[in-house]
């Protein structure tokens, strides 16, 4: 297997500063620019085959036309690509991240006594695995960027072949040319679901319908922070006359509460649901070819938990994120934060907070001074403040209450990796007296599999809090040091010279 | 700089579970077995059950095939290459027949990761 | 919380556990309190061995052979009514010579010669050949000078094993208190142990047992009884669930070296087993670093080495998880099990090091026989709570 080591040595023959940045999404590459601006050398890591992540995601298929981006976000893919500052490791999984030690050979700039701790305490190494094999990258400042991915709760018949996240099947269109369905029912909470509907109709699948388990009219009780982002107002208008000229219907305040196959398709039960989404009557089954559900997003933290930055959960929708202040800066020097990781909020205000915390890695790295930084941040830092206050809204309109467990049956898998059921969970905190997560997984299995929890944690949580009468720390589930699974051929390498 | 721009080569075509199935350069496997129709990736250890593709950006670990003899690949994310031998409908973790007892098997393993 | 039993015992782990279930059963009254959670020590963080293979002809061995008959026992026993506890009689595989540049014909010898005096000592053992090695395990590498194997070696799954022997306490009557942590033990005026105090009050007790695992010299030295048990750290690496790639407990010789050593920094050695759950648990690292939580990527990273060394395929193979935890280590590599002589009334069960889930049995056997006032069956003199008075005299001089 190839190592990184020409990469790594011509790095530091340029003796440039040096910034990572994970994930190429719209944070990450708005870090990379706005550092690499600065003089910053970037280099930006990246799970995918191309720039953009999962909004600005580009189609790796000839053929398949490219959603057009509009605003900033759009803009940061040509500015990234074409700048000599700025290097891709495209299919590249980061799968562990550990302080450096001491590195004789670390080149710093001059203007270091810029830098708010200096040196290289707060040096970071990631661990790569690529379409290559193996590979290292030290850099004293990193920005994580890493995104988020679907939220999804467990129901009956949600492991069935065909029933897909909402973001799967945007991906499959918007990346791949390919529908999950001819006929598809979109399903969940949040806006991210007629953003999808409407896509995938553009791209010429049938959609059966929008189930939105919120009642929609609570969006009446948030006027100012709506009146405070007039472009969102626009875009919900956009969607919802997507939806229109597709003849899309939206069903609120209910949920797809089973799905069962029917043939060679599915057929999915749609009920109403109360307001804490208990399940009412049902409102109508639909056949279907595919299911794609959404419950807003997971942040991914777990690169930060591994480096041991500080965490907190969201209060605007309760999810584990990573604790920064208001430029991206995490409880460890040197490890910069920005996007969905430290709190779900879009696209938009994940290309501010990837700038902010650019330009704060920069100031870092003594590419800026105080004055600099400040004057660079000052309008973003508004911008980012307004759609702040406009995502919380959109959470507390769209949040998750815990109705949902009483869509599940015992037989119903929670943990679809080692296909633990709600019945199994249940009866073993109830039966062995099971009252944290570490004991749960240990004897259950729960978030024990291949996704290491990522899917079901957070619903198993859930079901062991209420069933032990014990809040639960989200934290154990994201807290490991392989990050993503990685043969251990890569692991026996050797790390770079400590 | 960025990688670049995929090929705009003809289509190619991999073998999975036996049958030919037609790729457009740059697909992954995912896209392409759920372009052929295909839903069903793998059996789950235990159970046995169907899975497909359900998270489509590789977090989720569901749409597992083998992939010319390798287990566990994430369809999702491993780009189709011409020739490729693709076996679905697999159970990784056990040989077909061993699934032992259902779930809740589990084996001494701590999840704790470390701080 | 208030209360009065027969026997408090300190600590949920798997020795707590197996007190609780040998106590209760013979119709004491017993109360758990643990700290933490349920297996929050190193229960929850080890690969769940039974070996007989890797102790030398002594009390140890004594112990463990006596454990592995009562284990099988307690598997069926616990199995109908509170769950299976996944025992494998699966058999251990020691190997030596591994690898280019390995002393084969002096690590063979060595082997032969611990196999002539465990065998003497009652452990079933079968030398092997490299042929017969890899008859065995068809995945090992083909470069080792030979083996053995040792048919009783066994593995269950540790932290269901607790779970099952706490539930069957409690059926015999047993109280567990978790996230109860206790602050002081309660003397009466002849300075005899009463009870314990703990965050949420005092409970009275006969016998107060010491199942606190690493924690167990903290707690020891609530009674002013110092014990010089110390956390030992190890990580453990776990792999994707693969199709049966490794058949036994397979480990290479050096394994036997590191456990004996008193050697305070990193020492590792290959321990690889395969799972019910398909996943593959490799170890074993060993580190006296008190209790911190640290990751230690040279440890990982020989860990992955050793393994792809032992099981070539296994280079390929995803490592999914790491985990570690703190052993219970003691000076003498002997656990301390039984009454404390200088504190009436606290009874000691700790000290195991790695060897806690195979040992555990015995020793909860032999700690109920203790509070009941019946003469144990096997000698306890050299897991005698104050054997260590020179080690702690000294520590304390230095200090």
């Amino acid at each position: 297997m190839s190592s990184g080591a020409p990469d790594r040595r011509s790095e530091h023959r340029r003796g440039a500063a040096r910034l990572a940045v994970v994930g190429a999404g719209p944070a990450g590459l708005a870090a990379a620019v706005a550092a690499a601006e600065t003089g910053a050398e970037v280099t930006v890591v990246d799970l995918g085959q191309r720039p953009g992540g999962q909004y600005l995601r580009q189609p790796t298929v000839a053929g398949v036309r490219p959603d057009p981006h509009p605003g900033r976000a759009g803009d940061l893919l040509r500015q990234a690509g074409g700048h000599p500052r700025i290097t891709f490791r495209s299919g590249h999984q980061v799968w562990s991240a550990e302080p450096a030690g001491d590195d004789p050979s670390e080149t710093w700039p001059s203007s270091r006594r810029h830098s708010s701790s200096g040196g290289p305490a707060g040096a970071v190494t990631l661990r790569l695995f690529g379409p290559a094999g193996p590979d290292t990258l030290t850099a004293p400042v990193v920005v994580l960027a890493p995104g988020g991915y679907d939220r999804v709760v467990p129901f009956p018949g949600w492991d069935l072949p065909g029933v897909v996240t909402a973001g799967g099947a945007q991906a499959l269109a918007k990346g791949q040319g390919v529908l999950v369905g001819r006929r598809v029912l979109v399903a969940g909470t949040g806006p991210f679901l007629l953003v999808v509907a409407a896509g995938l109709a553009s791209a010429g699948a049938q959609v059966a319908g929008v189930v939105e388990a919120a009642p929609l009219h609570r969006w009446s009780r948030h006027p100012l922070a709506v009146a405070g982002q007039p472009g969102k107002l626009a875009e919900a208008a956009r969607h919802f006359a997507a939806l229109r000229r597709h003849r899309i219907p939206l069903w609120r305040a209910q949920a797809v509460t089973e799905v069962v196959e029917d043939g060679a398709g599915l057929r999915a039960t749609v009920r109403r649901v109360d307001a804490d989404w208990r399940p009412g009557e049902v409102t109508r089954t639909v056949p279907v070819d595919a299911v794609c559900v959404g419950y807003g997003f997971t942040p991914s933290v777990e690169l930060a938990v591994a480096l041991g930055c500080a965490t907190r959960i969201d209060p605007a929708d309760g999810s584990l994120v990573v604790t920064v202040d208001e430029l991206g800066r995490s409880s460890v020097p040197g490890v910069l934060v920005a996007g969905e990781a430290t709190g779900v909020g879009g696209a938009g205000l994940a290309v501010d907070e990837g700038r902010l915390a650019g330009l704060a890695a920069a100031h870092r790295l003594g590419l800026l001074d105080d004055a600099g930084l400040g004057r660079a941040a000052a309008p973003v830092l508004r911008r980012a403040a307004r759609q702040r206050r406009f995502a919380a809204a959109m959470h507390r309109v769209h949040r998750v209450p815990d109705g949902w467990t009483e869509w599940l049956r015992p037989d119903t898998v929670v943990c679809r990796c080692e296909e633990v059921t709600a019945g199994r969970l249940r009866a073993d905190v109830t039966g062995y007296g099971l009252d944290d997560i570490r004991a749960l997984k240990l004897v259950t299995r729960v978030g024990m599999g291949l996704c290491q929890g990522r899917v079901c944690g957070r619903a198993a949580a859930c079901l062991l809090a209420a069933a032990s009468g014990r809040d639960q720390p989200l934290e154990d589930f994201a807290k490991r040091q392989i990050v993503m699974p990685v043969p251990l051929g890569a692991v026996a390498e050797e790390g770079p010279p400590q | 700089m960025p990688p670049p721009e995929p090929g705009t080569a003809d289509g190619f075509t991999i073998t999975v579970d036996g049958a030919a199935v037609p790729v457009r350069a740059g697909q992954t496997l995912a896209a392409a077995l759920l372009a052929a129709g295909r839903r069903s990736t793998r059996r789950t250890r235990f159970a046995g059950s169907s899975r497909g593709v359900f998270c489509g950006i590789g977090i989720c670990f569901d749409c597992l095939v083998v992939c010319n003899g390798e287990p566990n690949v994430r369809a999702c994310l491993r780009p189709a290459a011409a020739g490729d031998t693709v076996e679905t409908g697999q159970r990784p973790g056990t040989t077909a027949d061993s699934g032992r007892g259902g779930a809740g098997v589990g084996g001494p393993d701590a999840g704790e990761g470390v701080r | 919380m208030a209360g009065s039993f027969d026997v408090v015992v300190v600590g949920a782990g798997i020795v707590g556990a197996a007190c609780a279930y040998a106590c209760a059963r013979r119709g004491l009254t017993v109360a758990v309190l643990e700290r933490a959670g349920l297996v929050a020590g190193a229960t929850g963080s080890g690969e769940g061995n039974l070996l007989v293979s890797d102790k030398l002809p002594g009390p140890e061995l004594e112990l463990a052979l006596f454990s592995n008959g009562l284990w099988r026992r307690w598997a069926t026993e616990l199995g109908d009514r509170y769950g299976d506890i996944e025992l494998e009689a699966k058999g251990g595989l020691v190997v030596t010579g591994v690898g280019p540049g390995a002393d084969g014909a002096a690590g063979l010898a060595g082997l032969r010669a611990t196999a002539r005096a465990q065998a003497a000592a009652g452990v079933l053992v079968e030398s092997l050949d490299p042929a017969g090695v890899r008859e065995r395990e068809p995945a090992i590498t083909p470069e080792l000078a030979g083996g053995l194997f040792y048919p009783q070696d066994m593995q269950l799954m540790p932290a269901k094993a607790t779970a099952a022997l706490l539930a069957a306490a409690r059926a015999d009557g047993a109280e567990v208190r978790l996230r109860t942590e206790v602050t002081g033990l309660s003397r009466d005026a002849g300075g005899r142990v009463v009870g314990v105090r703990t965050g949420a009050g005092p409970v009275a007790a006969g016998h107060v047992v010491n199942a606190a695992g690493a924690w167990a010299g903290a707690l020891a030295g609530l009674a002013g009884a110092d014990t010089p048990v110390a956390p030992r750290r190890g990580f453990i690496l776990v792999t994707e669930p693969v199709p049966p790639l490794v058949r036994h407990k397979v480990y290479s010789a050096d394994y036997l070296d590191n456990v004996a050593s008193g050697d305070a920094g990193l020492q590792s050695s290959t321990v690889v087993e395969g799972t019910p759950a398909g996943t593959i648990l490799i170890g074993a690292t060993r580190e006296l670093v008190d209790f911190d939580h640290r990751y230690n990527a040279e440890a990982v990273r020989r860990l992955a080495e050793g393994a792809v060394r032992l099981f070539p395929p296994l280079a390929a193979v995803r490592a999914m998880r790491v985990y570690h935890g703190f052993r219970p280590f003691s000076p003498d590599h002997l656990p301390v099990i039984g009454a404390d002589s200088r504190v009436p009334g606290l009874v000691h069960a700790h000290g195991h090091e790695g060897a806690g889930i195979g040992l555990a049995p015995a020793t909860a056997h032999l700690v109920a026989q203790v509070v009941s006032g019946e003469r144990p069956d096997l000698a306890l003199g050299p897991f005698d709570p104050a054997r260590f008075r020179t080690e702690v005299e000294a520590a304390r001089a230095a200090a």
